[in-house]
C-alpha cells in the first residue's frame, strides 16, 4: 500500500516536471515574440531589434540554465521547480505597467537603434528569461534516477521543452495576437504559469519530503 | 466539341501571353540588403523598382526613361490630391523613399519648400539615385531610418509639417508599427496646424475595414480614393467643400501638365462614404495584426 502510494506520488512528480519544462518553453518564445511587439512603436522592427531581443533571450536563458544546475544541488523539489515558473512569470508583471514609459525613456538616453533596443530588451526580458532558464536543468534533477538513464531522461526533457517552444511560437505569430492585445496574452500566459506553480506546491505532500 | 476548342484556344491565349510577358520584362539590376531584394526591371521606356521577382504586381515605382517627369503609375497622383486640401506646403515629410517619384514631383510644383524623406533601406535610396533621377538636393533631405522612429523623435523637437505622405507599404508586407491609431495620433501631432495627411495604402483585404476604423479613430472623416491602389487624404480640422478642392486643382492644371495628367481628373474620386463595417476593430501598438489580416480577402 505505501509502496503504491509513493509510486503514484513519483509519477504525479515525473508528470509535473514535464508539464512546467514544456510551459516554460511556450512562455519563453511566446514572450520573445511578444516582446518584438513592444519594441517596435519605439525602436522600428529592424533585423538588429530582433537581433537584440534574440541575444538577450539565449544570454539570460544561458545564465538561467547555470543558476538552475547550481540551486538543483540543494534539498530539490517539484514544490520549488514550480515556484521558479511563478516567479519567471510574476517577474513580467513590470513589463505589463511600465514597458511604455521606460522604453520612451530609454530611446531618449541610447538614440543608437541596435544598442537601444538591446539596452531596453535587457531591462525589460532578462530577469524572466533568466528564471525560466532555471527551470530546465533544475527538472533533469528531479527526474534522473540513476547514472544509466540520466541521457534519456535529459532528452526527453529537452524534447518536452523544445516541442513547448514551437507550440508558443506558432500560437502567439499565428493565432494569439489575431485574437488579443499584447498585455492580454502576457497576463493570460502569467496566469497559467500561477496556476501550475500552485499545483505544484499542493501537489508535493509534506510526507514526500520525508522520502528523500 | 466546342469545350475541346474553347480549352484549346485558352491554352494558346495563356502560352502566348505567358511568352511575351517573359519577352518584354527585362531585369536591369538587383541587389540584395538588409530588408529585402531591389530590383529593377525594364519593360520598353518604363523602367520599375520591384521587391518581388513578380514585378507585375509588385511594382513600387515607375519611371518613363524617356519622359522622366511622366508618372506612369497611378497611385502618385492620387497622393498629390493632398495639395488641393492645403496647396502651398513649406515643409514636406515623406515616408518611404521607393524611385522618388513623390519628391521629385513635389520639388518642381513646390521649389521653395523643405522635403524631408525618411527611407529605411539604403539600397532603396541608392538604386533611387542611379535608376530613378532621384538625387538629394539642398532643399532634398533624406533621413535613413524606420519611419515611426524618425516621427517619435521628430515630435522632440520643433519641426511640423505642412504635408506628411505615407508611402511605405507594399502588397505582401505592411510594417505594423506604421497602421496604429497610437503612430497616426504621432503623424498627426506632427502637422502643422494646416497640416494635411496623405497615405498610400493597398488594402483590399479585410484588413480594408480595420485601416478604416483605424483612421477615423484619429482623423474623423477623411477623402477616401479608391482606384488600384488606395489613398486617404486628410487632416487634423475640417475638410474642404467640393468647390473649394475644384478651385485649388485647378490652379494646378499648369504645374501637372508635364507629369502627365489633369489636375481635375482625380477630383472625382474625393469620396467620403463609409463603405466600411464601423464595428471593425481599431488597430494599435497592443493590437497590429496587419499582415494577418491582409491575409484573409
Amino acid at each position: 500500500m505505501v509502496f503504491c502510494g509513493q509510486q503514484r506520488e513519483q509519477s504525479v512528480r515525473t508528470a509535473l516536471a514535464y508539464v512546467i519544462a514544456g510551459w516554460s518553453g511556450f512562455f519563453v518564445m511566446a514572450v520573445e515574440l511578444l516582446g518584438g511587439r513592444l519594441l517596435a512603436p519605439t525602436f522600428g522592427s529592424s533585423i538588429y531589434v530582433w537581433g537584440a531581443i534574440i541575444t538577450v533571450f539565449m544570454l539570460a536563458l544561458s545564465l538561467g540554465y547555470l543558476a538552475g544546475g547550481r540551486y538543483s544541488m540543494n534539498a530539490p523539489s517539484v514544490r520549488r521547480l514550480g515556484a521558479l515558473l511563478a516567479i519567471a512569470a510574476l517577474t513580467v508583471v513590470p513589463l505589463l505597467i511600465v514597458a511604455e514609459p521606460m522604453l520612451e525613456a530609454l530611446s531618449i538616453a541610447v538614440p543608437d537603434p541596435r544598442f537601444g533596443s538591446l539596452l531596453s530588451a535587457f531591462t525589460l526580458f532578462f530577469v524572466p528569461t533568466f528564471f525560466s532558464g532555471m527551470v530546465s536543468p533544475y527538472a533533469v534533477r528531479l527526474l534522473v534516477e540513476d547514472r544509466r538513464s540520466s541521457g534519456r531522461h535529459a532528452g526527453q526533457l529537452y524534447f518536452v521543452s523544445t516541442f513547448g517552444s514551437a507550440a508558443g511560437t506558432l500560437l502567439t505569430s499565428f493565432y494569439l495576437v489575431l485574437l488579443l492585445e499584447v498585455n492580454q496574452i502576457l497576463l493570460a500566459l502569467l496566469m497559467v504559469s500561477v496556476a501550475i506553480g500552485i499545483t505544484a506546491w499542493f501537489a508535493h505532500a509534506p510526507r514526500n519530503e520525508n522520502d528523500q | 466539341m466546342t469545350r475541346a476548342r474553347l480549352l484549346l484556344s485558352l491554352l494558346i491565349c495563356l502560352t502566348g501571353a505567358a511568352q511575351t510577358a517573359h519577352a518584354d520584362l527585362r531585369l536591369v539590376h538587383s541587389e540584395r540588403s538588409l530588408y529585402r531584394e531591389v530590383l529593377v526591371y525594364e519593360n520598353g521606356d518604363v523602367r520599375c523598382m520591384c521587391f518581388t521577382r513578380n514585378c507585375r504586381v509588385g511594382r513600387q515605382s515607375c519611371i518613363d526613361t524617356r519622359h522622366p517627369d511622366r508618372m506612369v503609375m497611378h497611385y502618385p497622383r492620387m497622393m498629390l490630391g493632398a495639395l488641393y486640401v492645403n496647396p502651398a506646403p513649406q515643409s514636406v515629410l515623406i515616408i518611404g523613399l521607393g524611385g522618388g517619384t513623390l519628391p521629385r514631383a513635389l520639388r518642381q510644383v513646390l521649389p521653395d519648400a523643405r522635403i524631408d524623406v525618411v527611407e529605411i533601406d539604403p539600397a532603396v535610396v541608392r538604386v533611387a539615385n542611379r535608376y530613378f533621377d532621384f538625387g538629394e538636393s539642398d532643399k532634398t533631405h533624406v533621413i535613413e531610418s524606420d519611419g515611426r522612429v524618425y516621427v517619435k523623435r521628430a515630435l522632440r523637437g520643433t519641426q511640423r509639417y505642412d504635408l506628411i505622405m505615407l508611402d511605405a507599404f507594399d502588397h505582401e508586407y505592411i510594417p505594423e508599427h506604421l497602421l496604429t491609431q497610437e503612430f497616426l495620433q504621432e503623424v498627426k501631432s506632427l502637422l502643422s496646424p494646416q497640416g494635411v495627411l496623405a497615405a498610400n495604402t493597398f488594402s483590399s483585404s479585410r484588413l480594408y475595414e480595420h485601416e478604416s476604423t483605424t483612421y477615423e479613430s484619429v482623423f474623423g472623416k477623411f477623402f477616401n480614393l479608391k482606384r488600384d491602389n488606395r489613398v486617404i487624404i486628410t487632416r487634423a480640422g475640417a475638410l474642404p467643400d467640393a468647390a473649394r478642392l475644384r478651385t485649388a486643382a485647378e490652379q494646378f492644371v499648369s504645374a501637372f501638365r508635364p507629369f502627365g495628367f489633369d489636375a481635375t481628373e482625380v477630383l472625382p474620386l474625393f469620396t467620403q462614404t463609409r463603405d466600411w463595417d464601423p464595428g471593425a476593430r481599431v488597430l494599435t501598438d497592443q493590437y497590429s495584426p496587419a499582415n494577418l489580416l491582409n491575409l484573409e480577402r
